[in-house]
This record gives structure tokens, C-alpha cells and sequence, in this order.
């Protein structure tokens, strides 16, 4: 998540080759030198990284978005070419419009619960309060674990008759064992075991953003009389900005990709009420070797990730850059 | 006397709901540790309670068995084989990027940085192809070289922007005493970048010891299953012997969280600043 760079005046290495002009002539050098020249060196250094991602990452998404527009069982060469066939029949499967509804609503959720819960968690532990430390140490905890592990836990926490869930809805004399089962609250429950796992993160990141504004702003914003609220609102907020933007982001582009969490504990199921987009896509890719129609929906996939970075990137957090202070008490 | 006694009760409240969300993040887990000690009688009968009698065979059971520590190895080979060239790789970019200008050095940069937002998934297809292809399928390399190569963006972004702290008086100081690039990047710039290093290396060792959608389908040779595929393969093995999984869950958690005790810093400093860059 870099800004987009306008930095020139980062090059205040390399002062060993001819200070101006590192332009086209970079080669003519070569032959000055003992050691290998300015290229020689730029080549030996960049290589692994460009080879690595070159192959590995930039070469399967021009791959797929070639397989995407042919029928292909992934053996041999794709050769039976059906042009936008793919992306028509993603865009009328029932099941994959699914995907993006759900999707939407995992967003919206997260947006809604998370992240201001994730927010006022950090805002507490910001407090001078006892023993913070360690609750800070247990709230982020989950995030080490892996998303199966936890999705196996509380597959097993829920698991009718033997499980947590069970003993705590006797207790409310609710229904629990089936929140994995019922189409209506699968996603819910999901939602909340990516919650349970992931809130750590995002309030690590606020409480790191909270500690890096100055003291003095809220002090001085009670000082003239505002109310503790009226500072986190008008003050604390505002500066959180770009924090909080990030964390949208992260949340988006996380739930795109949603997969290992959904695998274990449902499959997507009951009735596809709780598939995600990489979990379709897995489906048609490695069970029914539908690969052409997969690789499709990764395409889809990547385009909504990047589509969604583009537009972010412009439009919201570009005011990042333009000091967070001058649009202070602004639409938000 | 009034206000002590206000901040007294707010300090309260504050406790409260720590605890709270602390008991949410805790006793799940709790209940796996104790439920790992039952049997499925007793997990019926008594789900959150002490075990009674304390039934260890589950636990040791596992700990006998090769297969645990099979994908312990697995996961850990990998692990470390990952980050190894992972942070090697993105340091010689990233040191090029944060102290050379050249042309077509923005481009790369962003090339790399948009590759933070490639959903894994978008290539897991094409890369299954291309590693059978290669070759590469139940073959460690087949989850290492892809883990390393989506590993790179993150950790050149964090350490180039280390890199470009550093001051370029102690490169021309380098300079002076006859070290070449390369010289000054291996016995200069690395050291000093120690802090850093171990930073990228943390969040590198974390992501790959979650990973589960790669090698899930890379490795159909149960040998080479590293702990998210075995535990999600044991939970399918064992479905109805829910202690017996609890226990393997709650082991295969002792190596992240351990990992977390000791590297706790690195991880939080990587996040935050990665974000942040």
C-alpha cells in the first residue's frame, strides 16, 4: 500500500556511480570499472525477485485470463475457444451471483461490526487501565492461528450435543447446535468466526494509529471545553482517517478472497448459502475440472480486487496525502 | 472525592469489558484444551467443566503418532525455506529500489506493489497447472517458490523503505574503504537492516505456516501435508470422535502461539508499518 510515488528526491544513495544524469547512459560505465557497472549490478540484484514474480504470480494471472475465455479440463492445451462465454455464464449462475450478494454482505458486516468494534476496543486499551498489556496480547492473539485451525475449533465448538455452542443455548434455550446448518444464519456465523479471528488486526492497527497523534490535540480540544466524545469525534477520528480507510481496504480485498475459513466449515454449503467466490472457484477448478469456467471467475475475481484498489486509491485515499489535519471535522 | 470515585467506576466498566472480550477469545479455546482431556461422554454431559476423570490418551496419543510431527517438520521445512528466499530475494529488490534511480524503477515499484492486492486465489488455478508442468506437485518447491514469489511485495515494500533510512554518508564512508555494492550491502546495509530483517521474516513465517489453499492442492501425498491440511484432513478422519480432534487442534496451536510469545514485536511492528508504508 504504497502512496503513489512521486519521490525523486529518494535517491539519496548510490553516490558511488556519477551523481546526475542516471538516465539512459547507465552502461557506458561498464567498462571503467573493476566490478561489474551500474546495470550489471541492477541486473544481479533484481533478477531473483523479477524471475520469482514474474513466473509465479504475474504469469498465472495472464494464464487464467487466457484459459478463462476457452472450455478447458486444465489437461493439454486449451483449444476449444468460446470467447466471453465464461464470464456470461458466471454473470446468470445463480450460485455466483450468490457469491458477489454474500460477499456484499460480508463487507457491510465487517463494516457495521468489525471495524467500530475493532475501533472502540483500541480507543479502550488506549487508556491508562492495568494490565493492558496482556489483554492486548490476548486480543490479537487469534490472529496468529490459522484460518483452519480456528474454522476446525469452532466447527467443534458448535458441534451439536458435544459442543460449547449446545451447552450455552440450553442455557438461553436457543437453538444453537445448527448455526453451521441453517441457510439463514450460516453467514452470520461465519461472519463471526472471521470476526473472532481478525479483529485483533484491526484493532492493533488503530491503537498503533491512536498512539501516534499527539497528546496534546484532545487534551486541548477538553481544554476548551469539548466533552470526551466531542474530542474523539472531532479530533481522535478525523486523524484516524487514513487508518480506518486502510482498514476498509484490507477488509474488501480480504473478503474477495475469502476461502480457507468457508472450506472447512462448510464447504460453501448448506445450499451454496454460504460460498464465497474463491470457494465456486475451487469447486469448478479442481472437482469438476471445469478450469476454463474457474480460471474465469479468478479473473473476476482479480478485476474486483483491482478495480476496487484502483478506484479506492483515487478517490478515497488520495485525501490521505493531502495531510489529515486540513480536513478535520470533514464528511465524516 | 466524587471524581476519584467516578474514575474508580469507569476503570471498572473499562475491566469489564476487556474481560469480556478477553472470556470470547478464551474460552473457546479453553474448551478445546479441557475437551481434548474427555471423552465424547464426558463432552456431552460436562462441555465447559474440568474433565473427570482426565483422560490424556487423546493428547498422547497424537504425540506418539508420526504423523503430527510429520507435518510439524513439513510445515516447518517449509516455513523456513520460504522465508529464507523470500527476504533474500526482496532485499537485493529492494535494496536496488531504495538507492538506485533508474528508468523504469517506478514502474517495477508499482508492478510489485500491485501485486500486494493479487488475491492469491485469482492464481491458484493457472499455478497448479504450471507446477504439474514443472513438475513440482508433492514436491515442497511447489509450495515454497509460489509462497516466496506472493511474499515479495510486502517485504520489498517494508524494506525499502528501511533502506532508504539509512544515510547515504555511511554508503560514500563504505565507498571509501573499497567496498563495492555488493560489499556494502552484505556487511553494511543488512546488518544495520537486522531490525527490519526480522520484521519481514516474522509476517513471512506466519503467512506460510497459515497457508492451507496451496498446499491442500499441491500435496495429494499425505507425507509432505503440512499442519492446516492434516488438521482439517484429521477433522474429516475423525468426525465423530470430537475429543480426539480438539486435542490434535489445540497441539497444532502450541507451535503459532509460541511462535507469537517470542516474535509478539516483530509481528505488531510489521503489520502497523507495513500499512502505514
Amino acid at each position: 500500500m504504497t502512496r503513489p510515488s512521486t519521490v525523486s528526491d529518494a535517491r539519496r544513495g548510490d553516490p558511488a556511480t556519477d551523481p546526475p544524469a542516471p538516465g539512459p547512459g547507465t552502461v557506458r560505465q561498464r567498462g571503467r570499472q573493476p566490478r561489474p557497472g551500474r546495470g550489471g549490478v541492477l541486473a544481479i540484484f533484481l533478477t531473483p525477485a523479477l524471475v520469482l514474480f514474474l513466473l509465479l504470480v504475474v504469469a498465472p494471472i495472464l494464464v487464467a485470463s487466457y484459459a478463462s475465455l476457452y472450455k478447458w479440463n486444465g489437461f493439454g492445451l486449451p483449444e476449444n475457444f468460446i470467447g466471453l462465454d465464461n464470464y456470461t455464464r458466471a454473470f446468470q449462475d445463480p450460485t455466483f451471483r450468490g457469491d458477489l450478494w454474500r460477499g456484499f454482505v460480508l463487507v457491510l458486516l465487517s463494516l457495521v461490526v468489525q471495524l467500530p468494534a475493532a475501533l472502540a476496543l483500541a480507543m479502550l486499551l488506549n487508556q491508562p487501565l492495568r494490565g493492558r498489556a496482556a489483554y492486548r496480547l490476548i486480543f490479537f492473539a487469534p490472529y496468529v492461528l490459522s484460518e483452519v485451525t480456528t474454522a476446525v475449533l469452532f466447527d467443534l465448538v458448535f458441534s451439536p450435543n458435544r459442543g460449547l455452542g449446545d451447552a450455552i443455548a440450553t442455557w438461553l434455550s436457543a437453538d444453537a447446535g445448527t448455526v453451521f446448518a441453517d441457510p439463514d444464519t450460516v453467514l452470520y456465523a461465519v461472519f463471526l468466526v472471521v470476526s473472532w479471528k481478525y479483529f485483533g488486526l484491526y484493532m492493533m492497527l488503530f491503537l498503533a494509529a491512536r498512539q501516534g497523534i499527539p497528546k496534546e490535540l484532545s487534551e486541548a480540544a477538553v481544554t476548551d471545553g469539548a466533552s470526551a466524545w466531542q474530542a474523539f469525534r472531532h479530533v481522535t477520528l478525523p486523524l484516524l482517517g487514513p487508518t480506518i480507510r486502510i482498514s476498509v481496504f484490507l477488509s474488501v480485498i480480504g473478503t474477495i478472497q475469502l476461502f480457507d475459513m468457508v472450506w472447512v466449515l462448510t464447504r460453501g454449503g448448506p445450499i451454496h448459502s454460504s460460498e464465497t467466490m474463491a470457494v465456486t472457484m475451487y469447486e469448478y477448478g479442481f472437482r469438476r475440472f471445469e478450469v476454463g469456467y474457474a480460471s474465469a471467475i479468478s479473473i473476476v475475481m482479480f478485476l474486483l480486487s483491482l478495480v476496487f484498489a484502483l478506484f479506492y486509491q483515487r478517490i478515497v485515499l488520495r485525501r490521505d496525502t493531502a495531510g489529515a489535519i486540513t480536513n478535520q471535522g470533514g464528511p465524516r | 472525592m466524587t471524581v476519584n470515585r467516578a474514575q474508580r467506576t469507569r476503570g471498572l466498566v473499562l475491566h469489564l469489558v476487556c474481560v469480556l472480550v478477553g472470556a470470547l477469545i478464551v474460552v473457546p479455546v479453553w474448551f478445546g484444551v479441557l475437551g481434548g482431556f474427555k471423552d465424547n461422554g464426558q463432552l456431552s454431559t460436562n462441555p465447559l467443566g474440568w474433565p473427570d476423570p482426565w483422560l490424556p490418551s487423546n493428547y498422547t496419543d497424537i504425540l506418539t503418532s508420526e504423523v503430527f510431527w510429520r507435518q510439524l517438520g513439513n510445515s516447518l521445512l517449509i516455513a523456513v525455506s520460504s522465508t529464507v528466499i523470500v527476504v533474500a530475494a526482496a532485499a537485493m529488490a529492494a535494496f536496488v529500489f531504495a538507492r538506485y534511480a533508474f528508468r523504469g524503477r517506478e514502474f517495477l515499484v508499482t508492478l510489485f506493489a500491485i501485486g500486494l492486492m493479487f488475491p492469491f486465489a485469482v492464481a491458484i488455478l493457472p499455478l497448479f497447472v504450471l507446477l504439474r508442468g514443472m513438475g513440482l506437485l508433492d514436491n515442497p518447491l511447489g509450495v515454497i517458490l509460489p509462497q516466496a514469489a506472493f511474499g515479495l511485495p510486502i517485504t520489498i515494500i517494508i524494506l525499502r523503505q528501511f533502506f532508504r533510512t539509512i544515510p547515504a554518508e555511511i554508503e560514500e564512508a563504505a565507498v571509501l574503504d573499497g567496498c563495492g555494492s555488493f560489499g556494502f550491502f552484505w556487511r553494511v546495509l543488512l546488518p544495520m537492516a537486522r531490525p527490519a530483517l526480522a520484521t519481514v521474516s516474522v509476517l513471512a513465517v506466519v503467512t506460510s505456516w497459515n497457508n492451507f489453499m496451496l498446499p491442500l492442492v499441491v500435496f495429494t501425498d499425505q507425507s509432505w501435508w503440512t499442519l492446516p491440511v492434516g488438521v482439517q484432513a484429521f477433522q474429516g478422519q475423525y468426525t465423530a470422535e470430537t475429543a480426539r480432534v480438539l486435542a490434535y487442534v489445540v497441539l497444532s496451536m502450541v507451535p503459532a502461539l509460541g511462535f507469537y510469545a517470542v516474535a509478539e514485536r516483530q509481528l505488531i511492528g510489521g503489520l502497523t508499518g507495513s500499512v502505514k508504508g
